[in-house]
């Protein structure tokens, strides 16, 4: 370091050969490498939406897409899904083990979280660890042994089975929001809702309840996107009756190859966004997982 | 009792009496399904149902030479039996997983003693199949009669156990699965350094952005993080598929000849590049969250004692992100170790990892026990991660975005 640079309380500045500071490199370095991570990020969601108004059952690029020729843009795959007998029961099957699982999920995980935020709850850490485990476990072993036992107990290819398997896939969710939404509750709020009165059902249902609800609803969500976007469990579990939306796609990736696949993509992608949308804006109410205190 | 402590009591019972039905429920849908695969894995039944005279008769064999008399004649009597009550194939099955080429002998002499009616039983099934005159074949059958054993973790850990008892590494040639577990926790390392390559810069980009931009920013985080993960797959396939979007790309900026497309998919590559992408945002929330906890000032305090801006990050700001780094780090790689989905769609061959492996042997080979145990040391590898986790982290503050 320039000695000199120090003694007149200045930060040392280096130049470059050509003469541009040092520091705008680096800047300008920096910003070109975030850039190219944003483009790895976004491009490949961004590059299946127009492709799944091709014309031609190509995964590509058609030269007439290239020169914006109407003629090579279509809504064939849409059409193709949409009359499709199985995409559309695949449909039905997502939405209705997706309902139930992130009912069931919802309500045990909310009463769970309720518990779980009171001090003078025993063995807090290990019960959570126990409860947020399905999250971590890799999926394939869930799947493993989801396959085994429900279908020992006779579960296996029903749709029951499946909605308890993704109810203990999308219970994690559930607890981690909720907690994390008691954590910024103030106590002092039941307690005065107690003492004007109020039974403890009063109290959480007019009190609790309704400044918890952001955190709630986001946990459901969550629960709701993993089921919906949940492949493995199904693919081990599932019969013809049971497919889903995700076991659809994966069967579209493996076995036919069209883009087909893409135009569902392309509506799960606004699903997402219609999600993720919903989300932020509940996360602006106070639900957010992770409060910023 | 003093009101207190009553009062405590009661608070206590209201707790447990919340937390209860959602313990009971994990318990039975989750907890129980991984005992039942961890229970496979140790305890198979089979054998031991089908042939418990044989394996009686044997209990009093040295395992020197040949077995007594007695095994021959249980032996032949339960194999047709077996044949009788179909489960004659999954015996087979498992024997010839002890010694390749058993299966053939078991089905063939079952077969061949339904016409036979009377002894002696030796010499009749050294006549069927000569491998009946050979000890191997009854060490075989002996160490599948085992209800309990440790056969399918050897197994997994490539290594046997000798007739003699002894515990012996399979040979070279043969080892699968400790090579294929190395590779599964070298590639994860890879993969979650390369995230914290990528993830970290941007991180701090939109950590200390304005508002406004920080959101906008943050959406393109959390939009690849919401969509579905199978689409995100299928989207790298479009692009790194031979013929497809970056090859073509390629072709007409004439990087590369139409003969010479690059195979960046159903391999290595595609696993990692895909994989890479796919837990990026597991690694960029965590940093971001601890990031924006650190004031600027502590930089401008930095600069104005004269540290350059390399030593400020080096001394100043790197330390302070370090919980976000391990957090961040850890849980990528504890959710790549595991990974099933993306190197099953675009690994090809060569990008498999463990998890592939368990499924190979759930679906294709049908050996439940070895898959069950492959599972087990996946399990046991996440528990100790999880809990190191929990210990530096805290598991309930894993981020959801």
């Amino acid at each position: 370091m320039n000695p000199g640079a120090l003694a007149s309380g200045q930060a040392p500045r280096r130049r470059m050969a050509g003469g541009i500071p040092r520091d705008r490199l680096v800047r300008f370095a920096y910003l070109a490498f975030c850039t190219v991570v944003f483009v790895f990020l976004v491009a490949p969601i961004l590059v299946i939406v127009p492709l799944s108004f091709n014309a031609e059952p190509y995964f590509t690029f058609t030269e007439g897409m290239l020169r914006f020729d109407p003629e090579a843009y279509s809504l064939r795959w849409y059409r193709e899904v949409y009359e499709s007998e199985a995409w559309r029961g695949s449909l039905v099957n997502s939405l209705v083990i997706g309902a139930f699982a992130t009912i069931l999920a919802t309500v045990l995980g909310t009463l769970a979280a309720l518990g779980l935020a009171s001090p003078a709850m025993p063995a807090r850490r290990l019960v959570m660890g126990l409860l947020i485990s399905p999250m971590v476990t890799p999926v394939i072993i869930s799947a493993a042994g989801m396959f085994f036992f429900y279908s020992s107990i006779g579960l296996g290819q029903t749709h029951l089975g499946l909605i308890l398997a993704h109810t203990a896939l999308g219970i994690p969710f559930v607890v981690i929001t909720v907690t994390a939404t008691l954590s910024g509750f103030d106590r002092n709020l039941t307690r005065a809702a107690a003492s004007l009165g109020a039974g403890p059902m009063i109290a959480f249902r007019k009190v609790q309840l309704p400044l918890i609800a952001p955190g709630v609803l986001s946990g459901a969500l969550f629960a709701f996107a993993t089921s919906f976007d949940e492949v493995v469990v199904v693919l081990f579990m599932a019969g013809i009756e049971q497919r889903t939306i995700p076991r659809q796609m994966w069967a579209g990736i493996r076995e036919q190859i069209s883009p087909a696949i893409l135009a569902v993509a392309t509506f799960l992608i606004a699903f997402a966004v219609v999600l993720l949308a919903t989300v932020a804006w509940l996360r602006r109410r106070g639900g957010s997982p992770r409060p910023n205190r | 009792m003093t009101d207190a402590a009553q009062s405590l009591r009661r608070e206590r019972l209201r707790a447990l009496g919340l937390v209860l039905p959602l313990l009971l429920f994990v318990g039975v849908t989750f907890i129980a399904p991984l005992g039942t695969m961890l229970m496979r894995s140790v305890h198979d039944p089979v054998v031991a149902d089908a042939l418990p005279e044989t394996l009686a008769s044997l209990g009093e064999w040295t395992g020197e030479g040949l077995p007594p008399d007695a095994a021959y004649e249980a032996i032949a009597r339960e194999l047709v039996l077996a044949r009788e009550e179909r489960t004659l194939g999954q015996v087979a099955g498992r024997v010839n997983r002890v010694e390749s080429g058993l299966r053939g002998v078991v089905t063939r002499s079952a077969r061949g003693l339904g016409d036979v009616t009377e002894g002696p039983w030796r010499e009749v099934m050294v006549a069927i199949d000569s491998a009946w005159a050979d000890p191997g074949t009854w060490h075989a059958i002996r160490a599948t009669g085992q209800r309990f054993t440790a056969r399918h973790y050897l197994n997994a850990l490539d290594m046997q156990q000798l007739p003699d008892g002894s515990v012996a590494r399979q040979p070279e040639d043969r080892r699968i699965y400790l090579p294929l577990l190395w590779r599964t926790l070298i590639v994860s390392a890879g993969i979650t350094l390369l995230c914290l390559l990528l993830g970290y810069p941007i991180a701090h980009l939109i950590a200390h952005a304005p508002p406004r931009r920080a959101n906008v920013l943050l959406v393109l985080v959390l939009v690849p993080f919401w969509t579905s993960l199978l689409v995100r797959t299928t989207a790298w396939i479009v692009l790194l598929q031979t013929q497809g979007v970056i090859n073509d790309l390629l072709v007409s900026a004439g990087l590369v000849g139409d003969d010479g497309r690059l195979a960046m998919i159903y391999n290595m590559t595609g696993t990692i590049i895909a994989m890479t992408h796919v837990l990026l945002p597991f690694m960029v929330l965590p940093l971001y969250s601890v990031m924006r906890a650190i004031p600027g000032r502590y930089m401008d305090a930095a600069a104005s004692l004269g540290a350059t801006p390399t030593q400020a990050f080096r001394r100043v700001y790197w330390p302070q992100t370090l919980p976000g780094v391990g957090a961040g780090s850890l849980l990528v790689f504890i959710l790549a170790i595991g990974y099933y989905i993306t190197p099953a769609l675009v690994g090809g061959s060569s990008g498999q990892l463990i998890s592939n492996m368990v499924a190979y042997h759930m679906q294709t080979s049908l050996n439940w026990g070895l898959a069950g145990a492959l599972g087990g040391i996946l399990l046991a590898g996440v528990l100790v991660l999880y809990m190191l986790y929990d210990r530096l982290v805290g598991i309930e503050r894993l981020s959801l975005g």
